[in-house]
């Protein structure tokens, strides 16, 4: 299949559509609730199903050979590690800051439109 | 066939080796090496949201609150994110013309393939159009890369560095797409052996545009 290229019925790309947009209604949705685990949860949950979506999908990787499967979606795993680094990181930077700085005393304004 | 056959040596033989006929995906070329391409520009992204997490988790100073700072007055009520959403939809809507286009490409109907293309575009540059009315939004309230004044000031370096750099991807993108797309019209790869493929490769590059904003979305705007 793959080397006639990547054809299939409609009927699935249409699904994948109306998923994307009720996923992305669900995504803004979040915006309303007050910041939490609950909420952070959901974005992540809303945000994967929907790349997962878009790369299974729309970009035909689901039906790709395993081979490509591996050498595309692998190596980006070791962004986690990167991501634990840099979250650790981050923290100790803060609390560097906190302790030889002190607290901020920055006066925020409000956003007006 | 049992004897080794000498391999040639130098230049001769990086000709050789690159052009010794292997392949490992059995796709056409452009399209494996669209995928790597991708997968490099995945780390790119990846780099910039990283960063944003650290400077954001690193600053004493409060972070603004993006629901607030990206919000619009409509009808005198304040909607929260209102601008990025309508964002969030054109490029999904834009997803899904593209996928069709990639399937009437190998249909070889060029008629349909033409204009879901220029769809495409059309809704890409819709999406950059309003990505501009946001950065003029900002910077007349005084976002600066260095500074603003609603909190952290990290919050304009990350933000003018990631929507920037997703924005000259949707912007070359549009370019991309209406080159391959005037080209089916004119008939272009008939000539070539009427293969379609082109506008699949045209497409990966589309949704991952696409796919790399359903992660700015998540955690820049809505986090």
């Amino acid at each position: 299949m793959a080397a006639e290229g990547q054809q299939h019925p409609l009927k699935i790309y249409w699904i994948m559509w109306g998923a994307l947009f009720v996923l992305s209604a669900f995504s803004y949705a979040t915006d309303f609730m007050d910041r939490g685990a609950l909420r952070h949860f959901l974005i992540l949950l809303f945000m994967f199903a929907k790349a997962g979506g878009i790369v299974w999908i729309f970009m035909h990787m689901g039906w790709e050979r395993l081979a490509l499967k591996i050498a595309i979606l692998g190596p980006p795993v070791a962004i986690i590690v990167l991501i634990w680094l840099m979250a650790y990181e981050g923290l100790y930077v803060q609390d560097t800051r906190t302790e030889y700085y002190g607290e901020s005393t920055f006066e925020p304004e409000t956003p007006h439109h | 066939m049992s004897e080794a056959v000498a391999e040639p040596q130098g230049s001769a033989g990086v000709v050789h080796d690159w052009s010794r006929d292997k392949q490992v995906f059995g796709m056409p070329w452009g399209k494996a090496m669209m995928w790597f391409f991708l997968l490099s520009d995945t780390f790119i992204f990846s780099c910039f949201l990283v960063g944003y997490m650290k400077v954001r988790i690193s600053t004493t100073d409060p972070w603004p609150n993006p629901s607030e700072v990206f919000g619009l007055t409509v009808f005198g009520q304040s909607v929260p994110l209102l601008l990025i959403a309508i964002m969030t939809f054109v490029l999904i809507t834009s997803s899904g013309t593209m996928a069709l286009a990639v399937n009437m490409g190998y249909r070889k109907d060029r008629k349909k393939t033409f204009w879901l293309m220029v769809a495409t575009a059309a809704l890409g540059a819709t999406f950059v159009g309003m990505q501009a009315f946001e950065w003029t939004k900002l910077i007349m309230e005084g976002v600066r890369p260095w500074e603003n004044p609603f909190g952290a000031a990290q919050f304009g370096a990350s933000f003018f560095m990631i929507t920037g750099f997703h924005g000259m991807h949707v912007s070359a993108g549009v370019i991309y797409l209406l080159v391959v797309a005037f080209r089916v019209r004119s008939g272009f790869y008939e000539k070539r052996g009427g293969k379609y493929e082109i506008v699949e490769i045209a497409g990966l590059y589309w949704h991952f545009v696409d796919l790399v904003w359903v992660f700015i979305f998540a955690f820049f705007y809505l986090w």
